[in-house]
C-alpha cells in the first residue's frame, strides 16, 4: 500500500516537474496555431519588413516594420539610460554602500521591481509626458523618449539585482589579491571585479532589455501609439506589445486582424526566447 | 598615490549619484501618488460601486475582482509550482531533462505579459470555450506566476541541509515521508515568500487579463467563475486613458490602492525572508 502511494506521488511530482516544459510548448503551439496562417499568406518577409500597418483597411496591409522599429527605438533609449545607471548602482550596492544602507537599497530596488507597470504608465502620463512636451516644445509629450525614460526604470531593478549578484559571486581571493598588490578599492573594482563578473553583467543587461521589449502597459500609455515609421525619438511610436494590447479588443475572433496580432505574438515570443536563452548561457558560463 | 585616491573619491561619488538617480525618482513617484491619492481614500471609495460612467463612486468591484483573480491564480500555480520544485530538488538527477526544465522556467518568466494574454485568449477563452471569464483570467495569471513560485520554492527546499534528509531516511522513513514531514516544514517560510511575491505580481499585471477576463465597466459583483470581472490594474488603465474627464482624485486614489496592495505584499515577503534567514538554525 505504502509502495503504491509513494509511486503515485512520485509520478505526480514528475508530472508537475514537466509542467513548465509543457506550458512553454503549449504557449508556442497556440501562438503558431493562430498566427502561422498569416505568416504564410502574407509571407514572413513582407510581414516583418512591410512598411504599412493598416490591419482594418481593405485589403489589409500587414507590415510590422513600423512596430518593430518603434519597439527598437524605445528599447534602445531605455537601454542607454538604464545600463550605465543600473551597473553603477549595482557596483555601489555591492562594494561601496555601508551594510545598513545596502540592505535598504536592495529592498528598495525590489520594491521598484514590484510597482505594477500600469501604475508607472499612469505616473508617466501625469508627470513625465507634460514635462517632455514643455522641455522640447513638442505638440505632444507622448513620445518614444517618454517611453524610454519610464521603461528604463523597469529595466533597472533587473539589471541592478542580477549584476549585483554577479559582483557578489566573484571569489574573495581575487579582491584580496588585487588589494594586496597595492591597488585602491576603486582600481580593484574596475580592473578586477568588473571583468571577473562580466558574463553575469552581460546577462543582467540582456534580461533587463528583455523586460523592456516585453513591457506593455506603460509603453502603451505614454508612447502615443502612432503606427508609422518613426523619424526621431521625440515622436509618437507604437511598439509590438502595445499593438497587440490596443487592437486585440477590437479584432474579431477568427479575422485576419486577429491572426495577425498572434503573428506579432510569435515574433515577441521568439525574441524573448532568444534573449533568455542567451542570458542563461552567459549566467552559467562560469559554472 | 594621491591621484588614485582622488580618482577613487570621484568614482565612488559617481556611483552614489547613479544610485540617487534611481532612488529619488522612485521616492518621488511614491510621494506623489500617496499625496494626491490619499484624499480620495474613504470608506465609501473602497466599498462603493462606480457611478456615472466611473467618474464618481468607488472601486469596490475592481477590488473584489482582483482578489478573485489572484486567489484563482494561486490555487492553480501553488500546487503545481511546489511539486515542480520538489521534483527539481528531491527527485531529479542532474540530467538533460532537469536542464531543459530549468530553461523552460527561465523562458516562462521572460515571456512578455501580453503574450500570456494572447495565449490565454487562444487556449482558455476560445479553445476551451471558458469565455471571457474569471476562470480564463486566473489560469492565465497562474501560468504567468508559476516560475516565481518554482524558483522561490526550490531555493527554500535547497536550503534545508542534506543531513536532515539522511537522518530521516536512516530512521526508516520513505522518501515522500521525509519530504512531507522533514523537508517541507523547514522550507515553509521560503515557499511563503515565493507565494506572496507571486500574488503581488498577479495583482498588478494588466496585459494578461486584458482579453481574458477584464470588464470595462461592470457595476455588479461577479457571481460565478464564468463571469467577467473588473480588476484594479485594468480599471486604472481604463480611467486614465479611455474615459475622459475622470476626476484626478479618483485616478490617484485607484493608483494608490493598487500600489499599496502590491507593495504591502512584497514588503511582507521581504520581511518573512529576512526573518527566515536570521533565524535559520543551521
Amino acid at each position: 500500500m505504502r509502495k503504491i502511494k509513494e509511486f503515485i506521488i512520485e509520478k505526480l511530482i514528475l508530472f508537475c516537474g514537466l509542467a513548465s516544459i509543457f506550458f512553454v510548448v503549449l504557449i508556442f503551439l497556440f501562438l503558431l496555431k493562430e498566427g502561422l496562417s498569416v505568416l504564410k499568406t502574407v509571407g514572413i518577409g513582407s510581414f516583418l519588413f512591410g512598411k504599412n500597418w493598416y490591419p482594418i483597411s481593405d485589403p489589409a496591409q500587414l507590415g510590422i516594420l513600423p512596430l518593430i522599429l518603434g519597439s527598437l527605438l524605445v528599447t534602445l533609449g531605455a537601454a542607454l539610460i538604464s545600463i550605465p545607471i543600473g551597473i553603477a548602482c549595482a557596483v555601489y550596492i555591492a562594494e561601496v554602500a555601508p551594510l545598513k544602507m545596502k540592505e535598504a537599497l536592495k529592498a528598495g530596488i525590489e520594491l521598484l521591481a514590484a510597482i505594477p507597470s500600469v501604475v508607472l504608465g499612469f505616473i508617466g502620463m501625469v508627470t513625465l509626458v507634460p514635462w517632455v512636451k514643455h522641455l522640447f516644445h513638442l505638440p505632444t509629450g507622448l513620445t518614444a523618449f517618454s517611453g524610454s525614460v519610464m521603461l528604463a526604470f523597469m529595466a533597472m531593478p533587473t539589471i541592478v539585482s542580477i549584476a549585483e549578484d554577479a559582483l557578489y559571486s566573484v571569489p574573495k581571493s581575487y579582491r584580496e589579491g588585487a588589494l594586496a598588490l597595492g591597488a585602491t578599492h576603486w582600481q580593484t573594482i574596475y580592473r578586477v571585479l568588473l571583468p571577473a563578473a562580466s558574463s553575469g553583467i552581460v546577462a543582467a543587461v540582456m534580461l533587463g532589455i528583455g523586460r523592456v521589449i516585453g513591457e506593455t502597459m506603460a509603453v502603451m500609455m505614454i508612447t502615443g501609439n502612432a503606427a508609422v515609421l518613426p523619424k526621431s525619438i521625440l515622436e509618437p511610436v507604437r511598439t509590438l506589445t502595445a499593438t497587440i494590447a490596443a487592437e486585440m479588443g477590437e479584432a474579431v475572433v477568427g479575422s485576419e486582424h486577429y491572426f495577425a496580432l498572434f503573428a506579432i505574438g510569435i515574433v515577441l515570443f521568439v525574441i524573448s526566447f532568444l534573449i533568455n536563452l542567451t542570458a542563461d548561457l552567459f549566467l552559467h558560463r562560469n559554472q | 598615490m594621491i591621484n588614485s585616491r582622488i580618482t577613487q573619491k570621484i568614482a565612488f561619488f559617481g556611483l552614489f549619484l547613479a544610485t540617487l538617480l534611481i532612488v529619488l525618482p522612485v521616492g518621488m513617484i511614491l510621494v506623489i501618488i500617496v499625496q494626491k491619492g490619499w484624499p480620495a481614500i474613504t470608506w465609501q471609495f473602497l466599498t462603493d460601486m462606480p457611478r456615472q460612467g466611473m467618474r464618481a463612486g468607488g472601486i469596490f468591484p475592481a477590488i473584489v475582482g482582483t482578489i478573485y483573480l489572484v486567489g484563482g491564480a494561486i490555487m492553480f500555480a501553488l500546487p503545481i509550482g511546489l511539486l515542480a520544485a520538489i521534483y527539481l530538488c528531491e527527485y531529479a538527477r542532474h540530467s538533460v531533462i532537469t536542464r531543459i526544465i530549468k530553461l523552460a522556467i527561465v523562458n516562462l518568466s521572460g515571456v512578455p505579459s501580453v503574450v500570456y494574454g494572447l495565449f490565454g485568449l487562444a487556449l482558455f477563452v476560445v479553445f476551451f470555450r471558458f469565455g471571457v471569464s474569471i476562470l480564463s483570467g486566473s489560469l492565465t495569471l497562474g501560468i504567468m506566476i508559476l516560475p516565481i513560485i518554482v524558483t522561490a520554492s526550490r531555493e527554500a527546499l535547497e536550503s534545508v541541509p542534506y543531513s536532515f534528509r539522511e537522518v530521516s531516511l536512516s530512521l526508516g522513513a520513505s522518501k515522500w515521508q521525509t519530504i512531507r514531514h522533514i523537508v517541507l516544514p523547514n522550507a515553509i517560510p521560503g515557499i511563503l515568500t515565493g507565494t506572496i511575491l507571486g500574488l503581488g505580481r498577479a495583482a498588478g499585471e494588466t496585459a494578461p487579463i486584458l482579453f481574458t477576463v477584464a470588464a470595462f465597466y461592470l457595476p455588479q459583483l461577479p457571481t460565478s467563475l464564468f463571469d467577467q470581472a473588473m480588476a484594479l490594474p485594468y480599471h486604472l488603465y481604463v480611467i486614465s486613458t479611455q474615459v475622459p474627464n475622470v476626476d484626478e482624485k479618483i485616478r490617484y486614489g485607484t493608483a494608490l490602492v493598487l500600489l499599496t496592495l502590491v507593495l504591502v505584499m512584497n514588503l511582507i515577503a521581504i520581511v518573512i525572508r529576512a526573518q527566515f534567514r536570521k533565524k535559520k538554525k543551521w
